[in-house]
């Protein structure tokens, strides 16, 4: 490792200010603070921190982001809506509403969106956001799992999250049970239902929850302070415990060129990183931005105040609890009726399986670490196919879920396509269990297809695509080695869990300064790409000419 | 390898010697003191003002430029150059309706401009670089583990709690039952026992002998208000008989020739082709009101649960278990017209099943 001195003979940019004796004002409040706090030592510590580029490393990222924004646009809304179930007459400006006795919820609720200036593209932000928000953090879980980030000594970072997931579902719910439009009642109601089911303390937990018999003229009260005190504290809470462990054990990387256990490679937090995060926020705000003034969520105004003789067909909740939906659409007609006791099917798929689908999330990286007798401290990561029994049994817990999150939805897909909706809730129960271990045997397989032509390329080399007559009269298509060959002209790399290059233009430098960046298109300099071909060219050249020879 | 952990540590430079150091060369000796190796740094234009980084610095520039317009535009807006007030079509300002669309789309660009303006300047302005930090993750000096051990191990055995067996338990007692007490405030204070007071039992609704069949504005219905096949959800005409939970009830005028067969004790629950049931589901109680008036069949939305009424509302397809409860249905005379009343409570427990139900 040689620390570089640049621009030591090169021609020089203007250099900057000298640094022995605070001379601006900020120099002179920095000194302020550290001759009070004394920082500076830990504080370069961090501002030089380093953090891996990549391009999955950003779900986090945005489930942050978007946390932020839902905290930005939370505490806007808050200033217009009351939380009581107290019956009014609606007098506001949606005239087709006039007159219509309603719960204060619900009629702040059309307040904010029709009387308050900009009040409808807040609520329609904060909507999005919390879509968002529960999106990327399903995404980044799913990373974590496949490369195997949760291996120690991340397992607690992995529980927290979890617990991230788990409470974004309540505060989700808890949200967009507020307005009590007709829709949220309706999903109110099922949750009264679902609570009520549970064995022995069913109609005691859900008196306690309403306050007595549903609907009562409680829950709303009670949700809103869960929904703006209760669960945010515990998630900033958790958050925060995330990003120190995260600072602590330091981000993982993937293998690679120059990566070790020992270390981690990337850009400095400052100023590099934190200018390239600092800017990926506003870029995620801005999605939410124009997606809530762009595309309407949750017109409540449509669905009228909540009354429990009324339900709209095609009632959904918001996607991230879609997956109990279909569950429940799904679960069999099944009644276990004991002593003059009942069991209501509705337990199985509401209680029970979110109960064991959690549980089992939180113990795999024990269970995993057991079964494979791993001890080990992992920092790099590993590429999903180079773990196809875990990778297949990632495959098989989202197929699961998307079956379930898809019967959330079957009556919409039974209509769209003209299907019978019974037909689709057969085959959601039968897809339910027949597809989770087809997805396990197919990933497993591309696992191991994408193993063997790795090896393949390290040992013939990458396929150029340039076919080539032999003088006697062979077509064959030209390789070529990624190292140093053999004899036969076997490459002698072994692979190190690191990607391999495929194509001839992802050749290059295996410095990571000269690799190719970017996600979709190369990012590179066109002089470099020139001179890299030029280069290959004349080794080609080379090699013809040595092979025609021989 | 010109930087290890041990001749850098922190620096191992006087103040001196710093401050004869060019600002970046202090800055990468600052990042070796933190065991942070800048292994490569390069100017991305090397050589200033070239056409190249004039380029790129216009285009970072104009990124900004435009945050700035959008949100100068999202302010105009918001103040009042878009009106934003509902009003009927037709009738006034129609042009609120670009007032949401026109926030959005302005502090969405505002805000991806500044976003993309930043990272571009990151990626395209800054110095390159690639930086190496130690992790220190190597096993941590089992010396300094084992004096922690002994710190705790020392300060348990001070304390005495391992043979102090009286200390112990009354400690437990008192820590046991004031961890509770959290608990039976809150809990204790939500509790309400089920079933009790008026309109709490999960057993029984509003409905009784004699309460009259009103509709959702409190009319009273009665025999000639629904023609053949015809459906209408009904409450019962008391206090709180249209909110509460429990009491829609599907009143079904049968088309001529359908029959609803009755279970048993229930023969009397029909009036002529009326019959009447719980509109809410056994499953999880939405309101079952999709009706399939040829078939029979009524389909609850939420889960697709399916009953058919010519066969007593039995479930025949979905997660519902049991039967809709069928509510006896008399009439009276008022005035020489006919209306409906109820003659009597539904015979079960409405709505969705719980541990108490036998």
């Amino acid at each position: 490792m040689t620390t570089v001195r640049p621009n030591s003979d090169g021609p020089t940019v203007a250099s900057p200010r000298r640094f022995d004796k605070p001379r601006t004002p900020q120099g002179k409040a920095g000194k302020w603070i550290e001759e009070r706090l004394g920082v500076s030592g830990a504080a370069r510590n961090q501002l030089n921190k380093v953090f891996p580029d990549h391009w999955s490393f950003m779900m986090g990222e945005i489930a942050l982001y978007s946390f932020i924004i839902l905290l930005l646009t939370g505490t806007f809304l808050t200033f217009f809506f009351d939380a009581s179930m107290a019956e009014v007459r609606y007098n506001g400006s949606y005239i087709p509403l006039d007159g219509v006795r309603m719960s204060r919820a619900y009629a702040s609720t059309l307040h904010i969106s029709f009387d308050v200036r900009g009040g409808l593209v807040m609520r329609q932000i904060h909507h999005w956001a919390a879509l968002l928000f529960m999106a990327s953090m399903t995404v980044h879980m799913f990373r974590v799992f496949f490369t195997g980030a949760f291996r120690k000594p991340r397992e607690l970072n992995w529980l927290i999250g979890l617990g991230l997931i788990t409470l974004g579902l309540v505060e989700g719910f808890a949200g967009y049970s507020l307005p009590d439009d007709l829709l949220s009642g309706t999903g109110l109601r099922i949750a009264e239902a679902i609570i009520q089911s549970i064995p022995v303390i069913g109609s005691w937990a859900a008196f306690l929850v309403f306050g007595g018999k549903f609907p009562g003229t409680e829950i709303i009260g009670r949700l809103y302070i869960v929904h703006v005190l209760l669960v945010p504290g515990i998630l900033l809470a958790l958050i925060g415990a995330h990003m120190a462990l995260l600072i602590k054990q330091k981000h993982t990387d993937f293998p690679g060129p120059g990566r070790t256990e020992q270390t981690v490679a990337g850009e400095r937090m400052y100023p590099t990183y934190g200018l390239k995060a600092g800017g990926f926020f506003f870029i995620v705000f801005a999605v939410c931005a124009a997606l809530g003034g762009l595309a309407q969520i949750n017109p409540v105004w449509l669905f009228g105040p909540y009354n429990p003789a009324q339900v709209s067909s095609g009632s959904q909740p918001d996607w991230y609890i879609g997956f109990l939906d279909g569950s429940t659409r799904l679960f069999p007609s099944w009644e276990i009726r004991l002593w003059h006791h009942t069991i209501p099917p509705l337990f199985w798929p509401t209680v029970v399986l979110p109960g064991v689908l959690f549980t089992l999330a939180g113990a795999y990286p024990f269970l995993e670490a057991k079964l494979t007798k791993d001890r080990e401290r992992h920092n790099l990561l590993q590429r999903p196919r180079d773990v196809p029994v875990r990778t297949g049994l990632g495959a098989m817990a989202i197929t699961f879920y998307g079956v379930l999150l898809l019967s959330g939805g079957n009556d919409l897909i039974a209509k769209a396509f003209d299907i019978s909706l019974n037909a689709m809730t057969w085959g959601g129960r039968i897809a339910l269990l027949v597809l989770p271990p087809l997805a396990y045997a197919a990933a497993y397989r591309v696992c191991l297809g994408l193993q063997r032509h790795d090896r393949e390329v390290l040992e013939h080399g990458i396929e150029t695509g340039i076919i080539t007559l032999l003088p006697n009269g062979e077509f064959i298509e030209i390789h070529q080695p990624i190292g140093p060959v053999d004899d036969h002209g076997h490459g002698q790399l072994q692979y190190a869990g690191a990607a391999v290059p495929k194509k001839m233009n992802r050749l290059g430098n295996p410095a990571r300064h000269n690799r190719v960046r970017g996600f979709l298109w190369p990012v590179r300099e066109k002089a470099e790409i020139e001179a890299e071909l030029r280069a290959l060219q004349a080794q080609e050249a080379e090699r013809r000419d040595r092979e025609l020879t021989d | 390898m010109s930087g290890t952990a041990s001749d850098n540590a922190a620096s191992g430079l006087t103040a001196e010697e710093v401050s004869q150091l060019s600002t970046e060369e202090a800055m990468i000796a600052g990042a070796e003191a933190d065991d942070v190796f800048i292994v490569h740094r390069r100017e991305r234009f090397p050589i200033a003002g070239t056409r190249a980084e004039r380029r790129a610095e216009r285009t970072v520039a104009l990124m900004f430029l435009l945050a700035f317009l959008a949100a100068v535009a999202f302010i105009v807006v918001f103040c009042g150059a878009v009106p934003y007030q509902w009003r009927l079509p037709g009738q006034g300002n129609q042009n609120f309706r670009y007032f949401t669309p026109l926030l959005g789309a302005l502090l969405g660009l505002s805000l991806a401009a500044i976003g993309i303006g930043t990272v571009l300047w990151a990626k395209w302005l800054l110095p390159e670089e690639e930086v190496v930090q130690d992790r220190h993750d190597r096993p941590k000096d089992p010396a300094q583990q084992m004096l922690t051990a002994a710190t705790l191990v020392q300060g348990f055995h001070d304390t005495g709690i391992g043979r102090r067996s009286m200390l112990k338990a009354t400690l437990g007692l008192a820590g046991g039952a004031l961890g509770v007490v959290p608990l039976v405030a809150l809990v204790g204070a939500m509790l309400k026992k089920p079933n009790r007071g008026q309109g709490q039992s999960l057993f029984h609704t509003l409905w009784g002998k004699g309460v009259a069949v009103v509709d959702y504005q409190g009319r009273r219905i009665g025999p000639a208000d629904l023609l053949p096949g015809g459906l209408l959800t009904v409450f019962p005409g008391v206090p709180d008989g249209v909110a509460a939970g429990d009491s829609p009830t599907l009143l079904i005028r049968l088309r001529p020739g359908q029959t609803v067969k009755a279970r048993k004790g229930q023969a009397g629950f029909q009036w002529e082709d009326y019959v009447a049931f719980s509109k809410i589901c056994t499953h999880a109680g939405c309101p079952a009101s999709l009706y399939e008036q040829q078939t029979g069949r009524l389909l609850c939305p939420c889960h697709q649960s399916q009953f058919q009424v010519l066969e007593d509302a039995k479930p025949v397809f979905g997660p519902a278990t049991r039967s809709l409860p069928k509510l006896p249905l008399g009439v009276e005379v008022v005035d020489g017209k006919q209306y409906f009343v109820a003659k009597g409570d539904y015979p079960e427990p409405v709505g969705p099943a719980f541990w108490e139900r036998p």
